[in-house]
């Protein structure tokens, strides 16, 4: 297996990170990765994903071999070792929210983003993501873009969030509705 | 903030912070918890405002507090001492509420919370919702602020922890534990006594204790409001677990997904730290402790124990075959006690109060309160705490107030991923550990999925296989390959594909999957699709014979049509429809193109006037 964990061409700016990385040193008596985790999510918190550059220095600092930290990222969920948009869309799959028809709504933000769940949009503006449960079944289906979060939705209300949205960022409208019917598949 | 160093000091503060949290005194409640995804900042600026325009600014304190329990209505306001709730309040009733409320004790009629018989009530005490439960772990919840200390500790806070370290032996609260029948609330319910005997008897040093708030069952959501409620009641029951087995260290392994609960429980740790609670020679007893919070990185099987442990290990989150069990060997190979959030919390009301007071709460084999997060097709979405053996339809119809209108209640899902699904005759099975599991759900954490008669059964079975199949780690492969293979015969069937011998497949998958998995991820997985079996054989068979899908559900066997007779032809659908499916002259009726159609539903969403019908 070839361990190329790095997708992006720009080399991230690694100064700072080996302060950064100081404060996870393993208690006395427990394994060398016993921190391991809690690093990962500070180097995350830092650069938004995880560059491969970043995860070497880890490796090195701490002396835990890259397969190990490659596994590691790899196993959960919220590791991501590509650059993500600078908004995320969390559609959550809970029970609550399927009996209240939250496949409906990756549908339909899907359709409006142009992307597929696990995606970025090419611009850098949205990752969409499925979530298990956000726990806020009162306000399904339910769905958050970054912090905040937007319930009992239906397709309607969601291409209004994000006509709203697109308005709120001044960043690029984000076009919605019939603009991206070619996509096939709700 | 000042350390604390007896039980003298502890209980003279308990008594001055009663005085000044007097209960009596004139307070607004408003959950900054869950409530805060309907607007509870916009209306606590409000309270803010109103109340500096009244000259209450200083005389009146605003209290930002955990979950009310019913989420249903959010945002969520009490008024205290008059204990009148508003459900759903807009900033503009502000003014209204605290002329009447704040100033007089006295109810605003229209902000009443209305039944479906149309009475309405104003009261705690009045209103179905609250009535009817019975709030000993979430007592706290939505009384207090959860980010204040002072608050936790003018409610007998921490006072169980001094009896403890006072005037008991380890040996002597591990007792206690056992006779109040406290059993585990994250799933398998394992009596907690036990448990931490078996960690006090184990050899080997340092010990660690583990509170598990890696709550990832889609649904549920106590363990949540607990951590962001009411955070120094876990606090306090690990630290009298940690020296019932004589441990130095524990963790609180928490979802990241829970922002709100990381925080609380951050800050409650950092009080607790600086007034001598946690930390060495905690109140002069001589015991050592401290608390370190760990957040999950997205992957249910940590919620399994050794899974937990191997994540905060720094691995990859596997659960490992028991025997040895965490109590034993555990995290860094040392004997560690692990419980759940709702477990730990209910700790220190059992010291502080007894075994016997605990003991009278619940059924024979099931003693205290369990906490439900209702959630799904009903009325009062959110958390309700009951006496365990309360019926499912106390909880679903009378606490909450039933499905909504124009629907029929079809069945509840009880326990998550590893639970099942109860039909209508199951309402008045008292909920006790082991007559839910003798009806084929389990406990699990307490997630209460109420569905109606649009919830396709197959489809809910698929749904959590899927969800499953996401989460296995891997490791094991009944559970790797046996649920993709159930998986896939569960997507086959609801796409219309279903064939003869599908259904007998999936019964013997679920056998050899049960039987064979390494964790209780695996050896559960197969538990919705036999409870779904069981009591909804008929929706299975009318997909794989007929092609047809009862509750309207699965795509690939409906249909959307317009009744001409009920359109108007506005032409609000044809605007919506994403795929140009719909056409129509205006002011006649119009209609869908099923060759083009993909089932979206945003032209049944638009209709104004119900005339899209889906079969």
């Amino acid at each position: 297996m070839s361990i190329s964990l790095s997708l992006s061409a720009a080399e991230p700016d690694l100064s700072g990170l080996d302060d950064l990385l100081d404060g996870f040193h393993h208690v006395p008596g427990t394994p060398d990765t016993s921190r391991l985790i809690p690093a990962l999510q500070a180097v995350q918190e830092k650069y938004g994903w995880l560059p491969e550059s970043a995860l070497a220095k880890l490796g090195e600092k701490y002396r835990i071999p890259l397969s190990h930290i490659y596994g590691v990222v790899t196993f959960y969920a919220q590791f991501y070792l590509e650059p993500r948009g600078r908004h995320t869309v969390r559609v959550c799959r809970g029970t609550a929210c399927h009996v209240r028809g939250a496949s409906n709504v990756l549908a339909t933000v899907e359709q409006v983003l142009g992307i597929s769940d696990g995606e970025t949009t090419p611009d850098l503006e949205f990752t969409i993501e499925t979530v298990a449960c956000l726990g806020t079944c009162f306000l399904a289906p339910v769905m958050m873009i970054d912090e905040n979060y937007y319930g009992k939705l239906d397709s309607a209300k969601i291409l209004k969030v994000f006509d709203e949205f697109g308005d709120k960022q001044s960043a690029k409208k984000i076009s919605v509705g019939k603009t991206t019917k070619k996509k096939t598949g709700c | 903030m000042k350390k604390i160093n007896t039980n003298e000091e502890l209980h003279a503060l308990q008594v001055k912070l009663a005085k000044k949290h007097d209960p009596e005194k004139a307070r607004v409640l408003i959950c900054m918890t869950g409530c805060k995804a309907m607007g509870a900042d916009n209306l606590l600026a409000a309270f803010k405002k109103e109340m500096k325009k009244a000259g209450l600014k200083d005389k009146i304190e605003i209290v930002e507090t955990g979950c009310h329990g019913c989420c249903a209505g959010a945002p969520v306001v009490a008024i205290e001492p008059a204990g009148i709730i508003y459900h759903s309040v807009s900033p503009d009733s502000v003014p209204e509420i605290i002329e009447e409320t704040v100033k007089k004790g006295k109810p605003v009629d229209k902000l009443g919370i209305e039944t479906s018989e149309g009475e309405k009530f104003h009261h705690r005490n009045e209103i179905p919702f609250y009535k009817q439960q019975k709030k000993i772990v979430l007592r706290n919840c939505g009384k207090i602020d959860p980010t204040n200390w002072e608050h936790y500790l003018s409610r007998d806070g921490y006072a169980a922890l001094a009896k403890v370290l006072s005037e008991m032996k380890p040996e002597n609260v591990i007792d206690e534990v056992l006779k109040s029948g406290l059993r585990g609330r994250g799933g398998a319910g394992f009596p907690t006594g036990k448990k931490w005997q078996f960690a006090r008897n184990a050899k080997g040093s340092p010990k660690y204790v583990i509170c598990n708030a890696d709550e990832g069952d889609p649904g549920a959501f106590m363990d949540r409001s607990i951590l962001e409620g009411d955070p120094h009641s876990v606090i306090e029951g690990m630290i009298i677990g940690g020296y019932a087995i004589g441990a130095d260290k524990g963790f609180v392994y928490v979802r990241a997904e829970y922002p709100i609960a990381v925080r609380h429980a951050y800050n409650a740790l950092s009080q607790a730290r600086e007034l001598g609670l946690l930390g060495d020679n905690i109140l002069g007893s001589g015991f050592n402790f401290d608390i370190e919070v760990r957040e999950g990185a997205g992957a249910f099987v940590c919620g399994e124990e050794t899974a937990l442990i191997a994540s905060i290990e720094g691995k990859r989150g596997m659960p490992r075959p028991r025997p040895p069990f965490p109590a034993v060997r555990g995290l860094f190979g040392k004997p560690t006690n692990i419980n759940n959030v709702e477990t730990w919390a209910n700790v220190p009301i059992i010291i502080h109060k007894g075994s016997d007071w605990y003991s009278a709460i619940g059924t024979e084999t099931s003693k205290g309160t369990k906490i439900f997060a209702l959630a799904g097709k009903v009325n009062n979405t959110g958390l309700v705490e009951v006496p365990m053996g309360t019926t499912i339809r106390q909880i679903v119809f009378d606490i909450g107030a039933g499905v909504p209108e124009g629907a029929e209640f079809k069945a509840v899902q009880i326990g998550g991923p590893s639970g099942g699904c109860l039909p209508a005759e199951y309402l008045d099975l008292p909920v006790d550990y082991e007559s839910v599991t003798k009806a084929g759900a389990i406990m699990g954490s307490g997630g209460l999925i109420v569905m109606d008669d649009t919830t396709c059964m197959v489809d809910l079975a698929r749904y959590f296989l899927e969800f499953v199949q996401d989460e296995s780690c891997g490791k094991c492969t009944p559970c790797r390959v046996g649920t993709k293979r159930m998986l896939e015969i569960l997507e086959n069937i609801t796409r219309g594909k279903g064939q003869e011998g599908d259904v007998e497949m999936l019964e013997e998958l679920a056998v050899s999957i049960k039987d064979a998995s390494l964790c209780g991820l695996g050896q559960t997985a197969p538990n919705p699709v036999l409870t779904t079996l069981r009591y909804f054989r008929d929706e299975y068979e009318a997909h794989v014979h007929d092609k047809r899908c009862p509750a309207g559900t699965c795509r690939a066997l409906i249909s959307y049509t317009i009744d001409a007779e009920l359109c108007k032809g506005c032409g609000a659908c044809l605007k919506a429809c994403p795929q140009d499916a719909i056409s129509g002259e205006k002011k006649k009726p119009h209609v869908i193109d099923r060759d083009k159609c993909v089932k979206c539903g945003i032209c049944k969403n638009t209709c104004k006037f119900d005339a899209i019908s889906v079969k």
